[in-house]
């Protein structure tokens, strides 16, 4: 597995992807999305293992940097490490700031390994059933995808199925694939070719940030001082052992399912450990089981999201829908073919994983007080130098000066949707899923002879039609409980 | 806390078409309809090419769909208002002033330019007055971007007077 990894330029890749992750995890606003989202078009310069390689080791790094600053300041550097702010800052208050890095490094690193061990196991058993797909059972997957993500995703069901659905639309734009025709382009050529994933995606990741953060000027961080980051103690293994691995199956769990995965995760993970914990009304004020929970969750969340993207090209997760578009446009076509036909890059990829979880804990344990200090970094001199980073990159795609307007377009779009509850994830998913759904609907009733009914008479479409129904149906009973619809 | 909740939400004395709800649904609409308008302008392919179905025909879906599930959304919020959002500060619209002023001049006098003036822009009115820094990010930093993309990633950038004196 670890044989693709031994040359110099894939270990440096990894180091820099791994280093480059802890920052972009370090800083609020950014995160392995919106920093894989600016990476992507310099992958262009680099063969598919490189260019996969460095996307993943920032995805896994970048998910432990939140916890760096969700501990020392409070505010998670992503969002799956909101969890880890609940008990890790009230720790860190006490005085014990390394003891509650030293929590989450382990626990990180725990849950990390166990999903490339899930990735490595349920990746191909996965890819080895998507043999028995045809067109009508790939599309009520894409449907399952999409339904599962406006369920369980971050905010309101509803306005999560028209960001998907935009998403979708999105990707119409262009020449129909199937027959040529013009559709949305209103007679601009460069729009024939389709809107490009790179402009969508930087759009509504990093400067719809940027946006966000021009309203949080004001913001004032308080930060706990960190001598060094130490190892939990022999009690602390105790207390948590089991916690990190309930968390760690909870957050694999999670991952594979199309959603959010790290941040659901590590609600999750931390609300288990909350319930099944001896003293639960530690939680709140600096339990270390709270910090295990939530972390051992979230970097599990990684592998996991990471087996329907390479198994079925369904991504599991919002970082994971960049890797997929690092895929495409570097013509990786996902899905059972790639298990079969490229094992090797593959193993690369779950090597790569595996070696990045091991060097953010190496450089999570001696480096965290250096990382804590980018966030010293203020913004008024950080997000002028992301954007000329994302202007340059998007523009460097197709040399087009329109992509970058996409891309300030999709900022703007992005930050009203966030500022009014839609989450911009489903577009992206939509946008890659886009193609597939229409291409497989057209296919299957052609196969169906226009009869839309004969989808019912396949009983692995079926399946996953039910099961997008009953996705559906999960926010209407929990919405009875807590009133969240829209 | 009833007291508190309630204070977070909309304003429901405010007239309909000043709320927050009503803005996203008839902008939502608006839109939706106004590209489910265009998609009757799309061709047609004759029955022989015809793959299923013709291909205004899942964009008018996606239409649809949108704007039901955008009227579901608006009905609902009359049973329970969206939280009240803060009005946008200052530097939010000097951020968008400077996206517009970026758009002009990459697009009259010079891509680089462009950055370098909306560094500034936005660093200076975001609260940065040290020079050294605004240099940093106005000068410094495009520079160095310039010569990563165009001497190691090969990239050649637009024409426009700066980058012309470079190129020429």
């Amino acid at each position: 597995m670890m044989a693709p990894l031994f040359s110099s330029k894939l270990l440096l890749v990894l180091l820099f992807g791994t280093l480059f992750g802890l920052v972009l995890g370090v800083l609020p606003g950014l995160g392995p999305t919106t920093g894989g989202a600016l990476i992507l078009p310099f992958t262009m310069t680099l063969d598919p293992l490189s260019a996969i390689i460095l996307l993943t080791s920032i995805y896994c790094a970048g998910t432990y940097g939140g916890a760096i600053t969700a501990v020392l300041i409070n505010t998670p550097g992503t969002p799956a490490a909101a969890a880890t702010c609940l008990d890790g800052y009230p720790l860190a208050q006490k005085g014990e700031a390394g003891r509650a890095l030293g929590m989450a490094t382990v626990s990180s690193t725990v849950g990390g390994i166990f999903s490339v061990i899930v990735l490595v196991f349920f990746a191909p058993i996965l890819a080895n059933l998507a043999y028995e797909f045809g067109q009508p059972e790939y599309f009520a997957l894409a449907i399952f995808g999409l339904t599962m993500l406006a369920s369980i995703g971050d905010g309101s069901p509803i306005k999560n199925l028209i960001a998907g659905a935009f998403g979708i639309l999105i990707s119409t734009v262009g020449k129909d694939f199937m027959t040529s025709i013009d559709r949305f382009t209103y007679g601009i050529n460069e729009l024939s070719v389709g809107i490009g994933f790179i402009p969508v995606v930087v759009g509504l990741f990093a400067i719809s940030e940027m946006l966000t953060q021009s309203t949080l000027l004001d913001q004032v961080f308080k930060r706990v001082a960190l001598k060094a980051v130490k190892l939990p103690t022999k009690d602390d293994y105790k207390k948590t052992w089991k916690t990190i691995l309930r968390s760690s199956g909870i957050g694999s769990f999670i991952g594979v399912l199309p959603a959010e995965g790290g941040t659901v995760a590590s609600l999750i993970g931390y609300s288990e450990a909350k319930r099944f914990s001896k003293n639960p009304e530690e939680f709140g004020k600096g339990s270390v089981e709270g910090i295990a929970g939530a972390e051992a969750a979230n970097n599990a969340a990684t592998g996991g999201a990471m087996v329907p993207t390479l198994a079925l090209g369904i991504p599991g997760s919002a970082t994971t829908a960049v890797i997929l578009t690092g895929l495409i446009i570097h013509g990786v076509r996902p899905g059972p073919d790639l298990f079969k036909e490229q094992p090797e890059f593959l193993y690369g990829i779950f090597g790569a994983m595996l070696v990045a979880n091991v060097l953010f804990f190496i450089f999570g344990f001696f480096g965290a007080k250096l990382f804590a200090r980018i966030t010293l970094v203020p913004n008024k001199i950080l997000w002028p130098m992301i954007f000329a980073v994302s202007v340059c990159g998007t523009y460097s795609l197709s040399q087009s000066i329109i992509d970058v307007w996409i891309m300030l377009f999709f900022g703007v779009l992005g930050f009203f949707m966030r500022r009014y509850g839609f989450s911009v994830v489903p577009v992206i998913i939509g946008l890659i899923l886009g193609e597939l759904v229409e291409g497989t609907l057209r296919q299957s009733i052609v196969i169906f002879d226009g009869n839309w009914l004969m989808f019912l008479t396949r009983p692995i479409a079926l399946t996953f039609f039910i099961l997008s129904l009953i996705a559906l149906a999960f926010p209407l009973i929990r919405s009875k409980k807590n009133k969240k619809i829209i | 806390m009833n007291n508190v909740r309630n204070k977070k939400r909309a304003n429901k004395s405010l007239p309909f078409f000043f709320r927050t709800e009503f803005k996203v649904f008839f902008t939502i609409i608006l839109v939706s309809t106004i590209l489910l308008i265009s998609t009757f302008s799309f061709d047609t392919v004759p029955p022989i090419l015809n793959r299923g179905i013709q291909p205004a025909t899942f964009p008018k879906g996606l239409l649809v769909l949108i704007i039901v599930l955008t009227s579901i959304i608006y009905y609902l919020s009359f049973r329970r208002p969206w939280k009240k959002e803060k009005n946008l500060p200052k530097p939010f619209f000097l951020t968008i002033i400077s996206f517009v002023l970026f758009i002009v001049i990459s697009k009259t006098l010079d891509f680089f330019l462009a950055i370098s003036i909306l560094s500034i822009f936005v660093s200076y009115n975001w609260g940065e007055r040290r020079v050294f820094y605004l240099l940093l990010v106005s000068i410094i930093f495009p520079l160095v971007v310039f010569i990563f993309f165009e001497m190691i990633l090969g990239l050649r950038f637009p024409p426009g007077i700066i980058t012309n004196l470079y190129y020429y």
